[in-house]
């Protein structure tokens, strides 16, 4: 009697301090933000009022559009490249590589470098992709480049390539989980019933493998979307993405309402890609029987 | 009745485990074979080189007079039913079964009904547009069977079909398969762990030990004439001993744990050999009380130690010198309890002299 009491006890302990801990560094600064984004903005700062003016000029200045549709691009364009590299490569760990060892070195390889600091590792890519960088020692040794080039560095493509790396151990981490959970005997039942290797992927590995890919692509999507790191290291003029510009909302330009404003649109159309990724995970979730 | 399946030295080496080794075997048209052997046999593996998800190390299977060794298992005309019936989940009953026809280049408008009847053959016809995480292992199984059979091949697989199920299913899905199998006339090929359901179930049973086969009969000759110990110990219980023989007036006597018994086997020579083994069923043998004279018979006294209840019989288990001798006799109308000793009584065991089997010393033959 006693020990369930006290288990009882125990138990809303341990869920009390997460509940805690999320109201007072989840909630309550999201509800700051809030109440910010109605406030006004009056040089040389802002002053609390109720008006609807920053959502409206976040919808009418073009600016924000553009770094909006920007960002979903790059974001986009991120977890395509994530899911190109990192299927094939979880693919080939779980049904290629037959070595427990060998398969956990590769595995590790992907995912170690989350322990390495984010900002490390980004960095990397500028010293790969600069004029002093690896790439450009290479063309130029090997005569194709005749003197450094700057194409590589402060665009675009630097940005995806570089979030790619970053984010991608997301993308091949569920995508492993889900397919080593798929019974070797379902594929063997699809070649047993007439359908040809590729045919057995098509019909049986990609389909069961479906939630793994919307997870990765949910996560290094989300996870791309509110990066500032990558755009201010190899981005350039043309590679700001929406976290940057509440970064200087927040910071020179010293208009916290509009920052604000800018931030909960982010958090709206990220809960909606998280719940879309739910919905559409119960579509496919199929119960190995 | 022709040959369906040839199988000639087909061996399967895993590193250094011999999976199976140099098996060969022949399987008629329309026949149910049985490969029954205990855990770590080879069965699976050889049934799975049939299907063509392991390569042989050596050898050949031929199917239909056609050498399949190398081909992939979507180029052979046999179909598995496997062990956890590995059901699509993201597919309904019906698109499971369906599955096999899409590609064998059946017409659209022919799936539909060819997957109705082959679900009313298994009594699902109400299920086709269920998933089959709703169902129950039984009806999981007829799936799987349905599945199978759907493609008509010229060998249905099946890996410990039942294994999963409890036993009262497990004793109607046994009916079911056969009867299933006598309707559509396919060769069924099981593989199985439990002797009695091989014995049910099969034309034919083909016993495995060690990657080889050991004996292939159909039920009746292997319970009753089985090539070796092995077997005898495997298929249904024998009280085994080890004797030398002894010919002494024209008959020939054996040793069981001390006692001397009369043994009248053609297979037996009468020359005085060194130790060989011996065996015979304990429904062959009599249970006799003692009561102070010794009856009539070729005995073996000992103590009565345990009564097992089995139901339709009873298991007496004897002690006879070192060893134990188990006894049934059937609980028919004639059966006396009052009359049947009780345990710690001195009893007489009573077997006729042409009941004993002798076997090789080594289980070879
Ligand atoms: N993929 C494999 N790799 C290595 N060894 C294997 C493999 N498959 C089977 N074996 C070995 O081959 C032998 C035969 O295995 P198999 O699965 O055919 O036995 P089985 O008779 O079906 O046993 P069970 O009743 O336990 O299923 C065993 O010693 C097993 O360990
Ligand atoms: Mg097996």
């Amino acid at each position: 009697m006693r020990l369930a009491t006290r288990n009882r006890l125990s138990s809303g302990g341990v869920l009390s301090l997460p509940l805690v801990w999320t109201f007072l560094f989840l909630f309550i600064p999201y509800a700051i933000l809030f109440i910010y984004s109605f406030w006004e903005k009056k040089f040389p700062t802002f002053v609390p009022a109720f008006q609807f003016g920053n959502y409206l000029e976040l919808m009418v200045d073009p600016q924000y559009v553009r770094v909006l549709l920007r960002t979903i691009k790059i974001a986009g364009l991120v977890s395509l490249l994530s899911l190109l590299l990192a299927y094939p490569y979880a693919y080939f760990l779980v049904h290629k590589v037959k070595r427990p060892g060998v398969k956990l070195v590769l595995y590790m390889a992907v995912v170690l470098p989350l322990w390495v600091s984010y900002l490390l590792r980004a960095y990397t890519w500028k010293t790969i992709l600069g004029t002093q960088g690896i790439l450009n020692s290479f063309l130029v040794s090997t005569g194709i480049l005749s003197e450094p080039s700057s194409v590589f560095l402060y665009n675009q493509t630097a940005m995806v390539v570089t979030l790619t790396y970053v984010f991608i151990p997301f993308m091949v981490m569920p995508i492993y989980a889900a397919l080593e959970k798929i019974p070797g005997s379902l594929t063997e039942a699809s070649r047993d019933l007439g359908m040809s290797a590729i045919q057995t992927f098509v019909r049986v590995t990609l389909p069961l493998s479906m939630p793994g890919v919307i997870a990765g692509f949910t996560m290094t999507f989300c996870l791309s979307f509110g990066d500032f790191i990558a755009p201010f290291l190899v981005g350039g003029p043309d590679g700001m993405m929406i976290a940057n510009v509440i970064a200087t909302q927040f910071g020179a330009a010293l208009n916290w309402p509009l920052g604000s404003a800018l931030a909960l649109v982010m958090l709206v159309i990220v809960l909606t890609i998280i719940t879309l990724s739910d919905r559409l995970q119960g579509v496919g979730r199929g119960k190995y029987a | 009745m022709s040959e369906v399946i040839r199988i000639e030295n087909l061996r399967k080496e895993f590193g250094d485990v011999i999976g199976v080794a140099d098996v060969s075997l022949s399987i008629e048209r329309g026949e149910y074979v049985t490969l029954l052997g205990p855990s770590g046999c080879g069965k699976s593996t050889l049934l799975r080189m049939i299907g063509g998800f392991e390569a042989p190390t050596s050898g050949t299977i031929w199917l239909d007079g056609e050498d399949v060794t190398d081909l992939p298992p979507n180029q052979r005309a046999v179909n598995m039913v496997f062990q956890d019936y590995a059901l699509f989940p993201h597919m309904t009953v019906g698109q499971n079964v369906g599955y096999g026809l899409r590609v064998s280049g059946t017409p659209r408008a022919e799936i539909k009904p060819r997957v109705a009847e082959t679900l009313s053959l298994v009594g699902l016809t109400d299920k086709a547009d269920t998933s089959p995480a709703e169902l129950s292992g039984g009806q999981r199984q007829r799936v799987a069977l349905a599945r199978a059979i759907v493609r008509h091949p010229k060998v249905l697989l099946l890996d410990e079909p039942l294994s999963a199920l409890d036993a009262n299913l497990r004793e109607q899905m046994q009916v079911e398969l056969r009867n299933l199998h006598n309707k559509v006339g396919l060769t069924f090929i099981m593989v199985t762990h439990d002797q009695s359901e091989a014995l049910v179930m099969s034309d034919r049973v083909v016993v495995m030990r060690d990657g080889r086969v050991s004996q292939t009969g159909d039920p009746v000759s292997l319970y009753d004439a089985p090539a070796n110990s092995y077997v005898a110990d495997f298929i249904g219980a024998t009280n085994l001993f080890a004797s030398p023989v002894k010919a002494s007036n024209g008959k020939i006597f054996v040793s069981c744990f001390g006692q001397e018994l009369e043994i009248d086997h053609p297979a037996v020579d009468g020359v005085p050999a060194a130790e060989r083994l011996f065996g015979f069923r304990p429904e062959k043998a009599r249970l006799v009380r003692a009561n102070g004279s010794v009856p009539q018979g070729n005995l073996l006294k000992g103590r009565l130690e345990n009564v097992l209840y089995h139901g339709a019989m009873i298991r007496s288990v004897v002690v006879v010198g070192e060893g134990r001798i188990l006894v049934d006799t059937l609980l028919d109308d004639t059966f006396d309890p009052a009359r049947h000793a009780g345990t710690g009584d001195e009893v007489f065991v009573d077997i006729d002299p042409h009941k004993i089997m002798p076997f090789a010393r080594d289980g070879a033959s």
